[in-house]
């Protein structure tokens, strides 16, 4: 080997260097498929040498065939669409694109047909101050005053075909009837309950529009997981927002001596409500990247944290020697316990990368869950004593109930966890579970809303 | 003849014809290139890139399944081969081309001879 070909080889490994570097930048594509592509380039490359051309020839022509960069990390991100929310790859077109602004208009537009829906009933003596007992009817209908919107939104952007459509009705025709026939006991348990249950199984409504109808897609299920993950974000930092708007208004308009208390309380603040809910949504669509570095963020920080807590509550108790004392907050608490672990599971899930090996990260993940199982284990165990004691309530009914449908999700997610760890299945294989899982809370919570009523006599 | 394959119809055929040089067995990327322009004379010319795409989709799929392994030169190489599913899914894609095939044989058949139509 002569002087010159040593040259050329450095700078053909320099190009290669550089080529990689630039493919590395799209996060569409991940550092395995980087490799793949390498592997590919090289090949070329060692093909068209043999052919006779020279090396940096044979780069530029290599380089040409694999393809265009941006169109090829457009292909990659639309394969996985759990990168494509990660929107930055896919470089945006030219300026704002006309269907961009007329999505904004469509959400703007159904955000304040959601603030008027809601004011609408006051013109018929139907008044949100009024105490819950004179009048439920907000009470009875509060999630159906935006949810139907939501989804119609995503049926429109999604382009939900006919068939769909009808389906999607279903559900939210059966949430109008069923919460303002049913013969509710004012001060009954039984409205509260449906009242509380109605957003989420409505949720999953608004999810059948959000993945366009097809039900069966695990890829599209995950994708409306990660999106109500985002959603919940971003309508914490409307809120947060709204909240110092309506404070100021409050503040400078009594400067002037004159209390906009009353206008802020009843116009601003259900109006904005309501309305935030479809901008949020909006904002996921429109903004993904945005929020993208969030959910890692946070369950990063808060894993731990809880975990500590957790075991501290474990140890103590052991310690000690005290029982949990059982009144009837406390298994909504541990539900909510639940519920915040799943949540960070869920939102660690939807940020990792399936494909990458277990991690320190995951132990922790695990660990987590299972210390939360150990806690509410203690707890339902508790629990269960009571009510074989003074017999069974509808709150506690439906908290028993969520506490069961969400063990079994954790305790099932530990289990495939503890495989994944052990190199025995994949991470998608928790994935899968977690998707799969979703009808259950939907049909617990329809069956609190339609089946819990009659079944305690309305009270 | 120069001739340009239609950009629908490579990605229409990308998938039966990955899978169908998978079935003579286990293979990379570059190599399936290379069988496609070597089966097709030239004629079907793929941006090298897009195949990359396809083939993870069909491995999702579990159409095809992937190991990583080492070249001749030592690099790091994924290989693809077929599953069980994917035996099927060929076959039904082989069925489905076959109908498309023959509707068009018999369409140019009787645009050539349009007097035999009647016969």
């Amino acid at each position: 080997m002569n002087v010159t070909d040593e040259t050329s080889k450095t700078t053909l490994e320099e190009s290669i260097g550089e080529w990689r570097a630039y493919l590395r930048r799209r996060q569409a594509i991940h550092k395995v498929d980087v490799a793949e592509l390498e592997d590919h380039l090289r090949s070329q490359i060692h093909g068209l040498v043999d052919a006779g051309l020279s090396d940096d020839e044979a780069f530029l022509v290599a380089v040409k065939r694999i393809g265009d960069l941006d169109t090829l990390s457009r292909e990659f991100a639309r394969e996985y669409s759990d990168r494509l929310w990660k929107q930055l790859v896919v470089s945006p077109e030219a300026g704002p694109s006309p269907e961009g602004r007329k999505e904004a208009i469509v959400a703007v537009a159904l955000a304040i047909a959601s603030a008027v829906a809601i004011k609408l009933p006051e013109l018929f003596g139907f008044h949100m101050s009024a105490p819950i007992t004179e009048t439920s009817f907000y009470v009875r209908n509060f999630s159906l005053f935006v949810l139907p919107l939501l989804a119609g939104y995503f049926a429109w952007k999604r382009t939900v075909d006919r068939a769909g459509r009808i389906w999607l009705a279903i559900p939210f025709v059966a949430a109008v009837l069923a919460v303002n026939i049913f013969p509710f006991d004012g001060r009954g348990h039984t409205l509260i309950l449906a009242a509380i249950h109605l957003p989420i199984a409505l949720w999953l409504a608004v999810g059948y529009a959000y993945i366009g109808g097809r039900w069966g897609d695990h890829y599209r299920r995950m994708d409306f997981v990660r999106f109500s993950g985002e959603w919940f974000i971003y309508y914490i930092l409307i809120a947060l927002g709204g909240g110092v708007l309506m404070a100021f208004t409050m503040f400078i308009f009594q400067a002037i001596g004159f209390d906009a208390e009353e206008l802020v309380a009843s116009w601003v603040m259900p109006c904005g409500v309501v309305g935030a809910v479809i901008i949020s949504a909006w904002l996921v669509e429109a903004k993904k990247s945005v929020i993208e570095n969030m959910a890692p963020v946070l369950t990063r920080l808060f894993t731990p944290l809880f975990t500590v807590v957790l075991f501290a509550f474990l140890a103590t108790m052991v310690w000690t020697g005290s029982a949990i004392n059982v009144e009837r907050e406390v298994l909504i608490g541990f539900d909510l316990l639940l519920v915040v672990v799943l949540g960070l599971l869920l939102y660690s899930i939807s940020a990792r990368d399936p494909h990458s090996p277990p991690g320190v990260f995951d132990v922790l993940q695990l660990v987590l869950v299972v210390s939360a199982l150990l806690v509410d284990a203690v707890a339902l165990w508790a629990i269960t004593a009571r009510i074989s004691e003074f017999g069974f309530s509808p709150n506690k009914v439906a908290a028993l109930g969520e506490n069961l449908v969400l063990l079994v999700n954790l305790g099932w997610s530990t289990v495939l966890y503890t495989r994944f760890l052990a190199g025995h299945a994949s991470f998608t294989s928790l994935e899968r579970w977690q998707t799969a899982y979703l009808p259950v809370f939907a049909v617990w919570a329809w069956v609190v809303v339609l089946v819990f009523p009659p079944l305690f006599g309305y009270r | 003849m120069a001739m340009n394959i239609g950009k629908d119809l490579v990605a229409a055929s990308a998938t039966p014809l990955v899978l169908a040089i998978l079935r003579e067995g286990e293979s990379y990327g570059y190599a399936i290139i290379r069988r496609v322009s070597e089966l097709s004379g030239g004629k079907l010319r793929w941006t090298d890139g897009m195949l990359y795409p396809v083939l993870h989709r069909l491995e999702r799929n579990g159409y095809i399944e992937a190991s990583w392994g080492r070249s001749e030169a030592g690099r790091r190489r994924k290989y693809y081969r077929l599953t069980d599913r994917g035996v099927k899914l060929l076959e039904s894609q082989r069925q489905q081309w076959k109908a498309v095939d023959e509707t068009l044989r018999g369409v140019w058949f009787s645009a050539v001879h349009p007097t035999w139509q009647g016969v």
